[in-house]
């Protein structure tokens, strides 16, 4: 039997009346990379705070450390003698401090009035960073670096804490392909040097490539624990969500007339002489590398910013945007990347969200808001996105991942755009809730809507585009059709 | 990038030596030891305010109630001293105004703390109480007899000088001691950077065990400390305490502040740009007072000075940025 790190049996959570966590058995063996997977509000992150020290189980669990005996919690002090951390998404740095003073942080607070030298935290630093093999300059400042290194930095800290287990709350969220290839090999590194790493990903093929057993949660309860050998995508998101998930690749529907053409246009520094064109009723997959230049074009495109050179041309006339005000009243619709801090007002109630884009709308002809139009109009979006909300006057934090990203698209759908721009839309979306939207964008199509998706996952692009643009270093280096193509060649053509 | 070479700091000094140098060559007076040591002996009152202020700006707080908080402390110091402890000496003076400072500090940072209110908020409050505080209690009436320790000015250096003598006065030691200790503190102490990271981000630093309290009642403390020093020196340098002497000055010192480099977003600043903010402000005053222009102008010119420090230091995240850049590659 392998050397176990942590152990922990019959672990219940109760939020009010709500069971969150039923019985669940963990188990996480020394120097292994275990996946916990699950879709939204499975109990992942309650299971992972119980094992930090943050949430207290209800009576009945125990926890056990290779040899050690048993307890029935872990409290956060326990965390950190056992060297059990969590590096959530967020990361938790300082960005205005260097990188040494972020790996050296926790001395900082265990013994405050000790004076310093910053030879020494500098030396520290540049040790673990050395151990970890990584490029990172312990004296910049870490705001001045990608979220990647950024990531790098958070992994110092808690190998400089002596971490044993490290959680791993979706590492890969906003890395590019090679940032992720990085990751995963310091993560192999890690386990190799016998640190136990839980990795919590939406991302299930890199969960398959450096996961040696998969852990499954649904609805609070363990669904198992796998093995990653011979498992399948579709098998793992068939135990995540316990339903048969058929997803077809999209049939290229026949090219309407051309509705949006971009002429050679360019923006110092971000991208140079793109063109294209985005016909009626089409999914024009945009895809290339983080920093390639996609989600810059979208904000020309939305009107944000003003293009250096080239023309845009929107129903064969000539477009020049002002403001992403112009855009909207010109028919496009841009759904940005980042949903929770800049698709939404989290504190805002999900009425409101919804109507924002269209509030001078919803004024008319009285000039002043009918709070009945509002709800009426909330209400068909949340109907016809199917979108599962019990009260539409609740904050649309208390929404789901999935279900939040739907009232993002509600409140785009409701200016009724002709041109779509989304920026991938399935960051932090479950399997389960991404096929659902999916399958909207696939029907807003065939409603005649053109469509831009801009996503890094092949896969998906591959699946539900009917023309793909691959940009590089902000040019255009390739146009394809999936049909003529495999998902295993797009994915090698992005990352070339 | 640019910026990253020099430092606030270092654009600010850059900045005053050739303020400096220009008003040396445009005026008869100015590059001259005793109006250098009459600028030092004026400021050091603002510069000890500063230090302590950029401290809660670090922290990522703000107060405004500094300034009244330092004349409710030398009206509660002298009468201590003169009604009931027989005049009372320096020492007694000082540590008696950092006490009755840092206390009303301590009010600022049990309100933020306690009822997590926002700062600017409860110093907008505690300005209001303390400052209402004051007139009742005092009916606006100013103290004109006080102890004779406080009364006659301390010289430090007394260097011979063109007219009569050029002298730096006890103010000045008393800010570069203050300086020094809040610079070490914040530079050399773990608590220090952990103030730092509290502004920088205050949820990581909760994560990582900060104590938020200890946080809040140091930087309201410190400043109040400071404010506390600063109003015993107002008081020694102008020989009286009048109740609204310092009412008006915490904008102009946050200016200063600010233009040394300290954010309203927390975790920047340094006591180095704290100081030289104020210098700053001060060469500019003095030079166009030296050149003979209407101290109106005066506001509106620092009023400049800081929109066009703020828009610069703004500038590069408007432009476009640079071709694509290498890290999007590595």
């Amino acid at each position: 039997m392998d050397d176990i790190a942590l152990r922990a049996e019959r672990v219940s959570k109760v939020f009010g009346q709500s069971r969150v966590l039923d019985d669940v058995s963990f188990e996480l063996r020394r120097g292994e990379v275990l996946c916990l997977a699950g879709e939204n509000g499975c109990g992942k992150s309650t299971l992972i705070k119980i094992l930090n020290g943050v949430y207290t189980p209800e009576a009945g669990a125990t926890f056990s450390f290779g040899n050690a005996t048993a307890v029935s919690r872990i409290t956060p002090h326990d965390a950190r003698a056992l060297g059990i951390h969590v590096i959530w998404q967020d990361l938790a740095l300082f960005p205005h401090l260097s990188v040494a003073e972020n790996i050296v942080f926790d001395d900082y607070v265990a013994s405050p009035f000790r004076p310093l030298s910053r030879r020494a935290a500098r030396s520290e630093a540049r040790g673990v960073i050395e151990r970890l093999g990584v490029p990172l300059d312990p004296d910049a400042r870490v705001e001045d670096l990608s979220i990647a290194r950024r990531q790098l930095v958070a992994i110092c800290r808690v190998l400089r804490a002596g971490a044993r287990i490290v959680f791993m709350d979706e590492p890969t969220a906003s890395l590019t392909r090679n940032e992720v290839q990085t990751l995963l090999e310091i993560t192999r590194s890690l386990s190799a040097q016998g640190i136990s790493i839980v990795f919590v990903s939406h991302r299930l093929s890199e969960v398959l490539a450096v996961c040696q057993r998969v852990t499954v949660l649904r609805n609070g309860a363990l669904v198992g624990t796998y093995s990653t050998e011979g498992m399948t995508q579709t098998r793992l998101s068939q135990l995540m969500t316990g339903r048969e998930l058929t997803l077809t690749p999209r049939q290229a529907a026949c090219a309407g007339e051309p509705v949006l053409e971009l002429r050679n246009l360019s923006r110092t520094g971000e991208f140079e002489e793109v063109s294209l064109t985005l016909h009626r009723g089409e999914i024009l997959g945009l895809t290339g590398l983080l920093g390639a230049g996609r989600t810059e074009l979208a904000h020309v495109l939305f009107g944000m910013n003003r293009p250096t050179g080239g023309e845009l041309l929107k129903n064969g006339k000539p477009l020049t945007l002002r403001s992403n005000r112009d855009a909207i009243r010109n028919g496009i619709a841009y759904v940005s990347e980042d949903r929770l801090h800049l698709g939404l007002v989290q504190n805002q109630s999900i009425n409101m969200n919804t109507a924002v884009t269209v509030l001078d709308e919803l004024e008319k002809p009285r000039g002043f808001l009918s709070p009945r139009r509002l709800r009426e109009l909330t209400a068909e979006w949340i109907q016809r996105l199917g979108t599962k909300v019990s009260d539409a006057e609740l904050a649309v934090s208390s929404l789901s991942g999935g279900n939040q990203q739907r009232i993002v698209l509600a409140k785009w759908l409701a200016t009724k755009p002709d041109v779509l721009i989304l920026d991938c839309p399935t960051v932090g979306v479950d399997v389960g809730a991404k096929a659902g939207i999916f399958e909207i964008i696939r029907q807003l199509a065939d409603e005649g809507m053109s469509i831009i998706l801009i996503s890094d996952e092949a896969g998906e692009i591959w699946m539900n585009s009917d023309r793909v643009v691959v940009l590089k270093a902000g040019r255009v280096s390739r146009e394809l059709t999936p049909n003529a193509t495999t998902e295993a060649s797009l994915e090698e053509i992005i990352n070339a | 990038m640019r910026r990253l070479h020099l430092g606030t700091e270092g654009v600010l000094a850059a900045i005053i030596v050739a303020l400096c140098l220009i008003l040396g060559v445009t005026t008869e007076t100015f590059l001259t030891t005793q109006n250098l040591f009459d600028l030092l002996n004026n400021q050091s009152v603002n510069m000890i305010f500063a230090v302590g202020l950029v401290v809660v700006l670090i922290a990522g707080g703000i107060d405004i109630s500094f300034a009244v908080a330092a004349s409710v402390v030398q009206y509660v110091v002298m009468t201590l001293l003169l009604d009931h402890l027989g005049g009372g000496n320096w020492l007694l003076g000082i540590l008696l105004s950092m006490a009755v400072g840092s206390l009303l500090g301590l009010v600022n940072a049990f309100l933020i703390h306690r009822f997590r209110i926002v700062s600017i908020i409860v110093t907008i409050g505690t300005f209001n109480l303390y400052f209402g505080l004051l007139m009742v209690f005092t009916g606006g009436v100013s103290i004109y007899d006080i102890p004779d320790w406080l009364y006659y000015s301390v010289p430090l250096i007394d260097l011979p000088a063109s007219r009569g003598s050029a002298t730096l006065y006890l103010p000045v030691a008393v800010m570069v001691v203050m300086s020094l200790a809040t610079g070490f503190i914040l530079t050399r102490t773990g608590f220090g950077r952990a103030i730092y990271g509290f502004g920088s981000s205050p949820e990581a630093a909760r994560r990582s065990g900060v104590r938020v309290g200890m946080i809040h009642a140091f930087a309201y403390g410190w400043l109040g400390l400071c404010a506390g020093v600063a109003g015993l020196m107002q008081a020694h340098i102008v020989q009286e305490v009048v109740p609204n002497a310092l009412i008006g000055q915490e904008l102009p010192i946050l200016a200063a502040v600010v233009l040394g480099g300290a954010t309203l977003g927390g975790g920047r600043g340094s006591v180095t740009g704290a100081l030289l903010g104020v210098l700053l402000l001060a060469v500019v005053q003095n030079g166009l007072n030296l050149l003979g222009v209407t101290p109106y102008a005066f506001r509106m010119i620092v009023g400049f000075i800081i929109l066009a420090a703020i828009t610069c230091s703004n500038l590069d995240k408007l432009l476009p940025r640079r071709p694509i850049s290498q890290e999007a590659r590595s």
